[in-house]
């Protein structure tokens, strides 16, 4: 790039990457959490706070910061104190993958997606850290379902991914926005091939999978307000609340963003040659566009969808997504040798 | 160094500093906050009750058995990356291979539903 040593690099990137994080969840707790919640719901929101209150999380913030931290007499002090911190480590780690443009990636590795989903289900080992250690039932009935559900989704999106990584033959997230931007549909190439026109049975999958593995709507049986008054959370105050709070908003951005890279295109334009440097301006754009994009779709179900009972909720997942998921990769598989 | 060891260094420091962002907000967090302890706070909530029975309860884990079918299934999808990656070399053989694979696993799946195992007890 600009001829910086590794260590230049990484510390700059590390840099961005402690910006974006917390930035990007204000940025969906905003828009998404206040704003288009109260207006889905017939109201303004917060007003007051800045312009159109933009301020109101600012502040929350800060609320959050001042408030007291208390851990319960029983618990076990020590995973209680880690399990926000490993869920956050999660979220962070998923941001080295996610590229916003041909050089605007912290490492792009041949693993990609593979790793992506890795690391992502390091959050649901920190969800169980903390529903056990809080020792509370409530707390402990909200991490086991976490756990059961966070399992029985891993796999529909692990399965959902499999398509893709066939079609664009890497598992590289650089290379499968380049795939997309240089494929062609039936020879038809100059809308590229966003995987989104012929994965639309993995992109649906992957979409209600991460819905899951967010713990969003129609799937929050673990943190439950009404009747599990938060799970896992419950015995969480102040700034270590606020942690898992982060954690998930920025893990919604980072699934987000690999839903756009996968199957619209990432950074890509199918008419600019991928390794232009014009991308690295356009791309970023791109990317918040289509990531905003498909978090108001995870957005709009959250608010518009009930609650799912718990084994309806295990038995949407083997019963109809694990089977569909691998037809898709086997039909997927067959169309691939054939053409 | 090589490249790829070099790769995994970056996302070692990452994790380190995912730690380090937390640290350092908690620590912000603890010049700032109050700390004022008594017995009534310290206590398990329950929605606002006296706590009923121990804090440490044992909970019927109904899904352990999913948990098992979890990692045959993720074993699986170790074996189905590398494949998918390299389809395009390995052509009909490796389709017709994996096919069979991926055939085995859904007569397994088919076998725990007709079992009862995935109904909820």
């Amino acid at each position: 790039m600009l001829g910086l040593v590794y260590w230049q690099e990484t510390a700059i990137k590390l840099g961005v990457i402690m910006g974006v994080v917390p930035v990007t969840s204000l940025i969906f707790v905003y828009v998404f959490l206040f704003k288009m919640m109260s207006y889905m719901q017939s109201r303004l929101g917060p007003m007051e706070t800045g312009p159109h209150g933009t301020l109101q999380i600012i502040a929350e913030a800060i609320k959050f910061l001042q408030k007291e931290d208390i851990s319960p007499d029983n618990a076990d002090k020590h995973v209680f104190v880690m399990a926000p911190v490993v869920v956050l480590m999660s979220t962070f780690l998923l941001y080295v993958v996610i590229p916003a443009g041909p050089d605007l990636v912290v490492q792009s590795l041949d693993t990609g997606i593979f790793y992506a989903l890795a690391v992502s289900s390091l959050s649901a080992l920190g969800v169980l850290m903390a529903g056990w250690a809080s020792a509370n039932k409530y707390a402990l009935m909200g991490g086991l379902r976490a756990a059961g559900q966070l399992i029985a989704y891993e796999l529909p999106l692990v399965l959902a991914v499999v398509g893709v990584v066939i079609q664009a033959g890497t598992m590289n997230l650089q290379g499968i926005v380049v795939a997309q931007a240089e494929g062609s549909i039936f020879g038809i190439d100059w809308i590229g091939n966003p995987y989104i026109l012929t994965q639309f049975i993995g992109f649906a999958i992957f979409m209600t999978a991460a819905q899951a593995e967010l713990t969003q709507t129609p799937f929050d049986m673990p943190v439950a307000e009404s009747e599990l008054v938060g799970g896992f959370q419950v015995e969480y105050t102040g700034f270590r609340y606020l942690l898992f709070f982060m954690a998930e908003f920025g893990t919604a951005f980072a699934f987000s963003a690999m839903a756009s890279v996968m199957f619209l295109g990432g950074w890509g334009l199918p008419f600019i040659d991928s390794t232009d440097n014009i991308l690295n301006v356009v791309g970023p754009v791109l990317m918040l566009a289509k990531v905003m994009l498909v978090a108001f779709v995870i957005f709009w179900v959250r608010f518009s969808f009930p609650r799912l009972r718990e084994d309806q909720l295990q038995k949407f997942a083997w019963k109809f997504l694990i089977p569909v998921s691998l037809v898709n990769i086997v039909a997927t598989g067959i169309l691939k040798v054939a053409f | 160094m090589s490249d790829l060891l070099r790769s995994y260094l970056t996302i070692a420091i990452f994790s380190g500093a995912a730690i380090f962002m937390a640290g350092m907000m908690l620590g912000i967090a603890r010049v700032l906050r109050p700390r004022h302890p008594n017995r009534e706070k310290l206590i398990a909530y329950e929605s606002g009750v006296d706590p009923v029975g121990g804090e440490w309860v044992q909970s019927q884990v109904r899904y352990y058995i999913f948990a098992v079918l979890f990692v045959l299934f993720d074993v699986e999808a170790v074996f189905l990356f590398p494949w998918a990656v390299r389809l395009e070399t390995y052509g009909g053989f490796g389709l017709v291979e994996m096919i069979v694979f991926i055939g085995i696993l859904a007569l397994g799946l088919a076998y725990a539903w007709r079992k009862g195992v995935l109904r909820w007890s």
